[in-house]
């Protein structure tokens, strides 16, 4: 329980709205809730996935962000092309730390920037001959792909560039997949519907190629994880789980994941999907038209780890469901011992998130596992349905803002003042001038594996060594302490 | 003289770059010193200036050189009759590409080249009939064309497309300096065509600056790639193109035109027999349906 009451919290909402015009007030009002557990549907009490309002400085990305810097370019054995100007392409290369085993320019791809660097002409004159020939070139010079993806800025959906008949066409030629993606930057409301498009993508372009083909051998246990992008070594950390309990992990969408692992996901036997905001369109295709069951997990902290593992084991027979205690009972004195060590230094610790579409409430039961308190929470791109999932995890009375200003999370944090900040690069050094430890829960700041046993031993220690960190007591100046210390330094 | 820039815009195929041509050749037989600038990606607004095929153009000029930067005024500046100065911004083949960009880019390629510093009287911008998108707007933005003259005819879709035309200056006229100079009646032989143009144009708030009479040796100076002024002087023709010359020369009326209703505009059209009375009983209609209520009466 946070230690604000309902009305305290409704007060601080309703103070930080005061500085807005009339017109921004009564869209950013829709947008800030106290939590209530009450509520049964999120919609009654919060609004998102809306266009943010003009001026309000958003943390938002675009639909191109969704796509390819999420969905489709961890994907490691596929070339993804930036089509369009340079920029799009440079600024996200490599900043997401999706982690990847592989040859790097020879077999995998994960860290390179392809792109088709529009000039003028390629806007006036078109871009698919331009694109025609980046595609032949790709070959010669990286004739280890397993595919392609055509990933459109801004500029394609503009001019018209038909870039559907020349992924055909090369596809035809070479034999290999190649998915045109209509990921335009201008296209919704935020990254989310780059998401969308995205696993559209994959439905249309890519998921039926070996539909016909029987020659892999299926088993009982097959199992895909979806959702995962391999932040700093995520996946891995869940892998090994899964399969200590003796399931089989056929393919990672799409932290170090492939294209064939990708085409083999429809023979899987469950879908086990984590990041649900960004992937649960193409598990429900799957599950409309193979009938594969899915179903969401939480491997952050041991509490939602052993749920999920029990809740994933239930799915299977009894073999599976022994592996799942084993493999609770093995880690057991393992994932304690890092309570025992860390829990006393961050007990009763209160943190405020904001970050994407899944960490808001994912990650709340692992800080709970360390005594922590989640007492704000917020998504940059999250549903409706989202914010259902969100109401049972958060405390009564806490706060909870949907893609939140930056002056609207500055206020919050001034007046909540939690003991540490969970959110992205560009909150993280205002919030450290500020005083406030931060953590970046977006790329792990450059830490990680997060997930699983493994990954939360790491996820201790840093908030540990963040929040606890000694920095923090030297803000004030010697001078500016207290009289005494002033004395002292007179002498 | 200071620097006057016109653009001209009409209806697709009303014969704007005939016109334009023409009537520039006779501004410069009369003195003055002239360029065309083509916005157009068919690229025909010069050639009967050139007596060419087509120019080559900026933008064809700068995807075979690697960009626009790696252009000489001189590359893309043709002088033809009259030592009138020709360019062409150029386009994609239709179906592809932006060609609204293309006009953009090329204009500011012109002027970042200079080419208006020159001792020019006149520039006259030819362009696409439909303005489609901001790009084929870019003539009349701030510190380009300030005067506009729209060729158009005595049939309906010509005047639907003047008046159109009218309300796209309108928006540009309340940011900029942009004004309507006129409307040139390019005849196609209609009855009252004259009467009708100039009703128009006094619906407009504007004045049919010319009507220019349809004569065939247009097109046999056109088949030679010559204009009329140029292919035969002597000809009535030319004279006519003569005298719009200096009517432009001597226009000072630049209005902010008030464009017509829907309504306005075919209550005009219905006065001047262009169009029937609308008879509501018949919208929705189908043939058949027609057929029966005929057969009950």
């Amino acid at each position: 329980m946070s230690d604000m009451t309902r009305e305290e919290t409704q007060g601080l909402i309703e103070e930080v709205l005061e500085v807005y015009p009339e017109k921004a007030q009564k869209i950013r009002a829709k947008h800030l809730t106290v939590n209530d557990h009450e509520i049964e549907q999120s919609k009654k009490c919060i609004k998102s996935n809306r266009k943010s309002v003009p001026g309000a400085m958003t943390i938002r990305g675009c639909a191109y962000a969704g796509s390819k810097g999420v969905v489709w370019g961890p994907i490691k054995d596929m070339i993804h092309i930036s089509h369009g100007p340079v920029g799009c392409g440079q600024y996200s290369r490599a900043g997401r730390r999706n982690y990847y085993v592989g040859t790097t320019g020879i077999n995998t791809y994960g860290t390179m920037n392809f792109t088709s660097d529009f000039q003028e002409k390629d806007i006036v004159f078109g871009g698919d001959k331009k694109l025609a020939k980046l595609l032949e070139e790709v070959e010669t010079l990286f004739p280890l792909n397993k595919g392609t993806t055509i990933q459109s800025e801004c500029p394609i959906g503009l001019i018209g560039d038909d870039i559907e008949a020349v992924a055909k066409k090369h596809s035809a030629d070479t034999d290999k997949t190649v998915v045109p993606v209509r990921c335009e930057g201008f296209r919704g409301v935020s990254q989310s519907l780059g998401h969308h498009i995205a696993n559209d993508a994959v439905r249309d372009w890519a998921l039926d190629k070996r539909d016909d083909d029987d020659t892999w051998e299926a088993t009982d246990y097959d199992v895909a994880i979806l959702g995962d992008y391999n932040i700093g070594g995520d996946a891995w950390a869940s892998r090994i789980l899964l399969e200590e309990m003796g399931l089989r992990v056929v393919a990672q969408w799409s932290g170090d994941g492939s294209i064939s692992e990708m085409e083999l996901t429809p023979k899987v036997k469950l879908n086990l999907l984590h990041c649900y905001r960004s992937m649960n369109y193409i598990s429900r295709h799957m599950e409309e038209k193979y009938g594969i069951p899915w179903m969401e997990y939480n491997f952050f902290g041991p509490t939602k780890i052993e749920e999920s593992l029990r809740k994933i084991a239930e799915f299977f027979d009894d073999k599976i469901k022994e592996g799942a205690e084993r493999v609770i009972e093995k880690y057991k004195a393992e994932y304690q011992a890092v309570i025992d060590k860390y829990r006393p230094r961050l007990e009763g610790k209160k943190v405020m998130l904001y970050v994407g579409g899944l960490r808001p409430r994912h990650v709340i039961g692992a800080y709970e596992d360390l005594g922590m308190e989640v007492v704000g929470t917020g998504y940059e791109f999250a549903h409706n349905d989202d914010y259902d999932r969100t109401i049972k995890e958060m405390g009564n009375a806490t706060l909870i803002y949907d893609d939140v200003t930056g002056y609207e999370f500055e206020e919050f944090v001034k007046k909540v003042k939690p003991d540490l900040i969970g959110s992205g690069i560009k909150e993280k050094y205002i919030f450290q001038k500020m005083g406030i430890p931060f953590r970046q829960m977006h790329s792990w700041d450059y830490s990680g594996p997060y997930h699983g046993y493994d990954g939360f031993a790491i996820f201790a220690r840093d908030m540990d060594m963040t929040l606890n960190n000694p920095c923090w007591d030297n803000l004030t100046p010697p001078w500016q302490k207290d009289e005494g210390s002033e004395a002292m330094a007179a002498e | 003289m200071a620097l006057r820039q016109a653009a001209i815009y009409g209806k697709g195929g009303i014969g704007k770059s005939t016109t334009t041509q023409n009537l520039v050749a006779a501004l410069a037989e009369l003195g003055q010193k002239v360029m065309i600038v083509g916005c157009d990606p068919k690229a025909d607004s010069t050639r009967l200036i050139l007596h060419s095929k087509a120019q080559n153009t900026i933008m064809q000029m700068a995807a075979d050189a690697g960009s626009v930067e790696d252009l000489e005024l001189e590359d893309v500046l043709k002088v033809g009759y009259g030592d009138i100065a020709c360019v062409e911004s150029g386009g994609p083949e239709p179906g592809v590409g932006c060609a609204g960009r293309g006009v953009i880019t090329a204009i500011n390629f012109l002027e970042e080249e200079g080419a208006y510093e020159e001792d020019l009287d006149f520039v006259f911008y030819d362009v696409l009939g439909d303005v489609v998108c901001g790009g084929f707007a870019m003539p009349i933005r701030e510190n380009k064309a300030q005067e506009i003259y729209i060729v158009c005819s005595g049939e309906m879709m010509a005047m639907y497309a003047a008046n159109n035309i009218s309300k796209g200056i309108v928006k540009y006229a309340n940011s900029g300096g942009v004004r309507l100079a006129g409307l040139i009646c390019n005849s196609r032989n209609t009855d009252r065509e004259d009467e009708l143009i100039e009703a128009l144009a006094a619906k407009l708030g504007t004045q049919m600056i010319h009507f220019v009479p349809r004569d065939n040796v247009v097109q046999r100076a056109e088949i030679r790639r010559m204009t009329c002024i140029e292919y035969d002087p002597t000809a009535k023709q030319s004279d006519e193109y003569r005298m719009l010359a200096k009517k432009i020369i001597d226009n000072t009326m630049f209005v902010i035109p008030e464009p017509l209703t829907m309504d306005e505009l075919e209550d005009l059209l219905m006065e001047f027999g262009v169009m029937d009375e609308e008879d509501e009983s018949i919208i929705g209609q189908t043939a058949d349906a027609e057929e029966g209520a005929a057969a009950s009466a």
